[in-house]
């Protein structure tokens, strides 16, 4: 039994908005009562909101809200800075992260950079990494074909699997993150603005797979572009200062957002 | 602004851009004579004997080095196997596991290591491996200069692994790859190219030493067989030769020079050939 969505936290998410009733939603992640500090600089204060399964869930709100932060927490990638200390609870399954290995958990939560960092390998290497690394045995030839055909790179690419990763466009590139991390079969992959490095072309194909990709693992997604939260994101979590200011489904909250603060940013008077 | 003022500056502008342009030539020079006069005394010299002959007693004409050839190679085999595998091993611990405190002492004491004179060195392999063993050896030789190839190993390979995005680690730590499994199959490819230069200018650096090794390979005038006896070096044989009385020797001095420095050429033209098919890092 999944937990459902905090009732208490979020009022509006199970509530009928616009022409698409959200459904309830089950949560994949659920993150409760976190704070966070880079040394003595807190982050991210009193976070309640989760992840939707099979859902793409956005997290957006001015540059150094900590919506980056709140990401990189969801597979322990903050610990690679000595400095940072969490408070709270992240639950994954209803199981709690912190105390799990952190190897295994990252295969099970995949992340996508904001730039493109294929390894100076071929393409076939780079997608079969992850199955490589974590001793998954059989045929790996056939997993890298389903993992890029997944990410929609396989029609472009299936040509010259041994050709250096370098040599892919800046979009064909980040295709390939994103089927090197579908290639370990990840349940949530995280995207932290995978698209701002990209032109409009790239990033339009990188939202259609998004769409697509719901299907089979739960996405969460940083963007700084609300448009792009609009188009491609079933909830959206909007973060200011530190602080969730907004957790509802992504039609609701950008026609009848509940808090003033969200209103005047969706509209555009800070940003 | 007068005239005049200006006048000035403009020839101290042409008169400094002079000096560096004399300077940077006489450095380019001083480089391309040495190399013009090697290869003009030594080419005249050399000759298919100096390759497969060992030197002749003192008084006779002709002979070759073919036993120095054979020693410095054995040197240099061996003093990578002792500097590069502790340089390199070294430089991982430093650039990836260390805390801040540990790795300046090491760096310093890498620093402090590079500067020591090199005869300083010899003497070291000298009370270490000579006293010990009792007599002279080429494996004493190669200690003398695996040594000295560590901290130049250690302090590029930390370099070179410093210099790999932080975005490629993360790519990898976010697949599930533990810390030591990201240093080994992307951290340390990411970063071979740079680190394998740099143990080639390190053997090439200690290729052509000669002080480490007056006093721990010694030098002989026939075959060295094994690594427990002393050897003859081609370093050691310039010197040798070229402070003697005979032509034929001085003959001999440029050859050896000559063939020195195109085995260093060779072994640099055949690593960077290998090193150019793998995948360089963009940045």
């Amino acid at each position: 039994m999944k937990p459902e969505l905090p009732v208490n936290i979020v009022t509006n998410i199970n509530q009928p908005a616009g022409k698409e009733a959200a459904a309830p939603a089950p949560l994949r992640m659920n993150i409760t009562n976190l704070n966070f500090f880079y040394g003595s600089k807190q982050i991210l204060f009193g976070i309640n909101c989760g992840i939707a399964d099979k859902k793409v869930t956005a997290l957006i709100g001015p540059s150094g809200c900590g919506k980056s932060t709140l990401l990189r927490t969801l597979n322990r990638m903050h610990e690679t800075v000595s400095t940072s200390r969490l408070e709270g609870e992240i639950l994954l399954d209803g199981q709690n992260i912190l105390a799990q290995d952190v190897t295994s958990l990252r295969r099970r939560v995949g992340m996508v950079f904001q730039r493109p960092n294929p390894f100076p390998k071929s393409i076939f290497d780079n997608v079969a990494y992850g199955p490589r690394i974590n001793g998954i045995k059989g045929p790996i030839a056939e997993l890298v074909e389903q993992s890029l055909r997944r990410a929609a790179l396989w029609d472009e690419v299936k040509d010259h699997l041994h050709k250096s990763a370098y040599e892919l466009s800046g979009g064909q590139q980040q295709r390939l993150c994103i089927a090197r991390a579908l290639a370990v079969e990840p349940e949530v992959l995280l995207l932290d603005e995978p698209c701002s490095a990209l032109d409009p072309i790239s990033t339009a194909k990188i939202e259609e797979l998004l769409v697509d990709l719901k299907n089979i693992t739960t996405i969460a997604i940083v963007t700084h572009n609300m448009q792009q939260a609009a188009r491609v994101s079933d909830f959206t979590s909007f973060l200011l200062t530190g602080q969730l200011i907004e957790f509802s489904p992504t039609p609701h909250l950008f026609t009848t957002p509940s808090d003033p603060r969200t209103e005047a940013y969706i509209t555009g008077r800070f940003g | 602004m007068s005239t005049g003022r200006l006048r000035w500056r403009k020839f101290v502008s042409n008169f400094m851009l002079a000096m560096t342009g004399v300077c940077a030539l006489i450095s380019v020079s001083a480089l391309f004579l040495i190399l013009g006069y090697l290869i003009y005394n030594g080419g005249t010299s050399i000759n298919w004997a100096f390759f497969t002959q060992l030197p002749k007693p003192v008084g006779e004409v002709g002979g070759g080095m073919a036993n120095a050839i054979v020693g410095s190679a054995k040197i240099l085999l061996m003093a990578s196997m002792i500097g590069v595998p502790i340089g390199f091993l070294g430089g991982i611990y430093l650039a990836e596991f260390s805390g801040g405190f540990t790795a300046s002492v090491v760096r310093y004491a890498a620093d402090l290591l590079n500067g020591v004179p090199s005869i300083v060195i010899g003497i070291f392999a000298y009370a270490l491996v000579v006293l010990p063993f009792k007599h002279f050896s080429t494996l004493a030789g190669a200690f003398a200069l695996g040594m000295m190839m560590v901290p130049i190993t250690l302090r590029n390979t930390e370099e070179f692994l410093h210099a790999v995005p932080k975005m490629l680690r993360e790519g990898a730590m976010a697949l599930g790859a533990s810390k030591s499994k990201t240093i080994v199959t992307v951290i340390v490819p990411a970063a071979y190219r740079g680190i394998m230069t740099a143990i080639l200018l390190a053997l090439a650096r200690v290729a052509g030493e000669t002080a480490p090794l007056l006093f721990t390979a010694f030098g002989n005038r026939f075959w060295s067989d094994g690594w427990s006896q002393p050897t003859a070096s081609l370093p050691v044989m310039i010197f040798t030769y070229a402070v003697s009385p005979y032509d034929d020797w001085h003959r001999q001095a440029w050859a050896a020079g000559l063939v020195l420095l195109a085995l260093i050429l060779i072994i640099n033209i055949v690593a960077r050939t290998i090193l150019s098919r793998g995948i360089a890092v963009p940045r």
